[in-house]
């Protein structure tokens, strides 16, 4: 079988990722720093794919996609805390005991163990998703009211975990972890676990969401976004496709967040307010919407640039952002993946959209 | 009798956009409904297919009632849609369009788990024959002629086989000889459905109107007949003429 671009560029990704850069750790030559910090772009880049399923396939715009990676990290988090609270023989995590809290909350009982905490961190922000996601799409709610409605939603909890008497730490967030699974999370080999988890993760990610995006039910998806109301007259039920997306979308911020938290060592609210989800939108718009791999580039591309910057000049990032943004939307409205195709074809390889649009098989 | 429409009325912020005593329509007929514009012609048609909810009436498809339930209720009975403005998937290969109208269970689970049924893809290849877009199966609707876009709606209406089919407009922006084509694809079709057609254009109501034609007027029914007695009939022509379309004279 003929090696198409499209395969090749999977493959030099993972190459890249899971065997160049791990080696160059062990060998000395890439820090553990970065290693962590690309663990962290990998987070990033699931929650990506959950928006591009929600954004650049079916057209909704959820802005609240920061609320469901926090709710994972969240979860995930306050596992990480009750084992610390273990290890350091006491009764409640400390944020409690200077709030006055005697016994630990019911809610906070479940996440004692691994697995519950795993499971809690996809299933909490999925149920979350399918309980919004059910009166947003029976009122028939779109377009920008649902951009505005799920961005209400995100600075409502963003509020709401602000405060002390959630008893999820307030301000300050979960933080102070020690161990996973009994491995020290400091250690760099931990780190470079971690790392390599979230990779994967990744990729699986990827590939559920390219099976989905190529089902009948990924086609349905993208004509909600093309012709909603001729989806309906088609016989398909538009609410159960949405909510399925959305919840699906949820799910992924949730793993994303449930990974990046033992990676970053802390989870607060910063995390989850508006910003953070409007950032999320724009990974994806600037790596190129409606295509998975744009999702991907767009969360891996714009982080990297961004620490890059903030540790170059500190205050020019926004402004570099912006002008990114202005150039996406006026020159290349198909983002950095678009350019790469049109670079591409100029230089003579053909991609498969090109293919698409002149009707050859 | 596949559809029958008692006392059916619907106003919109006090107009009264349609008043219909009795309408009704035989399994297999083909019939063609003209009139001038604003006489609620479209404005039956959204009510028939469940986008606009009627005052009052009463609507029997199939010895069915059909006023209250939702679009997708109403299209799983066996009614199809096309509209005035093509209305297909841009996004989607012509292909694509064709897969996702195909009569086949819709859930979310089947659709992201199961295999295409077997049949469906003859299916396809037939239907894109017969509307003349066999060529073009593989290229994305959005660029697709405006006449190629009503065949590939009228294809995506007809593949999810309902038992009445609605077709709003369908020569609009064609080629007479697009046109002509389109009226011989609508006559096969009443073959096997019940068809109602609203069409301005006379040569093509005088095409396909073997049966009965309906007149519309200020949301009313003028009168029904064959198109001779249609065309000949005094009020009739008062209606169409003081307006612009005067075709009904030059016939």
């Amino acid at each position: 079988m003929q090696l198409k671009p499209a395969k090749l560029i999977n493959i030099l990704f993972i190459l890249f990722f899971a065997v160049v850069l791990p080696v160059g750790n062990m060998l000395g030559l890439v820090s553990v720093n970065s290693i962590s910090l690309w663990g962290r772009y990998f987070c990033f880049a699931i929650a990506a794919l959950g928006i591009d399923l929600i954004w650049g396939y079916t057209g909704i715009m959820s802005m609240c996609q920061a609320f469901f990676f926090c709710l994972g990290g969240y979860c995930m988090g306050m596992h990480l805390l009750l084992k610390a609270t273990a290890l350091q023989q006491q009764l409640l995590p400390e944020f409690m005991t200077w709030n006055d809290i005697t016994t630990l909350p019911w809610f906070w009982e479940p996440f004692h163990g691994f697995v519950p905490a795993l499971v809690l961190s996809l299933l909490v922000p999925a149920a979350v998703a399918f309980v919004i996601g059910y009166f947003i799409f029976r009122s028939r709610i779109k377009g920008v009211y649902m951009a505005i409605i799920t961005q209400a939603l995100a600075l409502s909890m963003y509020l709401l975990f602000l405060r002390n008497e959630t008893n999820l730490g307030g301000t300050n967030g979960l933080t102070n972890f020690k161990t996973l699974l009994g491995f020290e999370l400091h250690k760099p080999g931990t780190k470079l676990g971690l790392y390599l988890v979230t990779l994967a993760m990744l990729c699986v990610a990827y590939g559920c969401c390219y099976k989905i995006v190529h089902s009948k039910f990924g086609k349905v998806l993208q004509a909600i976004r093309d012709s909603e109301p001729r989806v309906g007259y088609t016989a398909y039920r538009v609410l159960h496709y949405k909510l399925a997306a959305f919840v699906v979308a949820a799910a992924l911020g949730g793993l994303a967040g449930m990974l990046y938290v033992p990676q970053t060592g802390i989870i607060t609210p910063g995390r989850m307010d508006v910003k953070a989800s409007v950032e999320m939108l724009m990974w994806v718009a600037l790596g190129g919407r409606g295509n998975l791999k744009g999702a991907v580039i767009g969360a891996l591309l714009v982080n990297c640039v961004y620490s890059y910057c903030t540790s170059v000049f500190p205050q020019g990032w926004l402004f570099i952002l912006g002008m990114l943004y202005i150039l996406t939307v006026l020159y290349f409205d198909k983002g950095f993946l678009g350019l790469f195709e049109k670079i591409g074809s100029k230089i003579g390889i053909k991609t498969n959209s090109e293919r698409y649009a002149t009707g050859s098989k | 009798m596949l559809l029958e429409v008692n006392e059916l009325a619907v106003s919109f912020g006090g107009v009264q956009a349609l008043n219909l005593q009795h309408f009704q329509l035989e399994d297999r007929e083909l019939r063609v409904i003209i009139g001038p514009n604003g006489a609620g012609k479209s404005t039956f048609m959204d009510i028939l297919c469940g986008k606009t909810k009627p005052d009052t009436g009463s609507i029997v498809f199939n010895g069915k009632p059909t006023r209250g339930l939702t679009e997708v209720q109403i299209a799983e009975m066996g009614i199809g849609r096309k509209f005035q403005k093509p209305s297909v998937f841009p996004g989607l290969s012509v292909y694509e369009n064709m897969l996702l109208a195909t009569r086949m269970k819709k859930d979310v689970f089947t659709s992201l788990f199961s295999r295409m049924p077997a049949g469906v893809q003859e299916k396809i290849e037939a239907m894109a024959e017969r509307v003349g877009l066999t060529s073009a199966l593989h290229k994305q609707a959005g660029a697709l002629s405006h006449g190629q876009k009503q065949w590939l709606e009228i294809a995506i209406v007809v593949l999810q086989d309902p038992r009445l089919l609605l077709i709003d407009e369908p020569a609009a922006g064609m080629s007479d000889r697009e046109a002509e084509k389109t009226g011989e694809l609508l006559l096969e079709l009443s073959k096997q459905h019940g068809v109602i057609v609203i069409e301005h254009d006379m040569h093509f109501v005088k095409q396909i109107a073997t049966k009965l034609v309906s007149v519309l007027v200020n949301g009313k029914l003028l009168m029904e007949g064959p198109f001779e007695e249609v065309k000949n009939d005094q009020r009739v022509i008062d209606c169409y003429l003081g307006r612009v379309n005067a075709q009904l004279e030059k016939l």
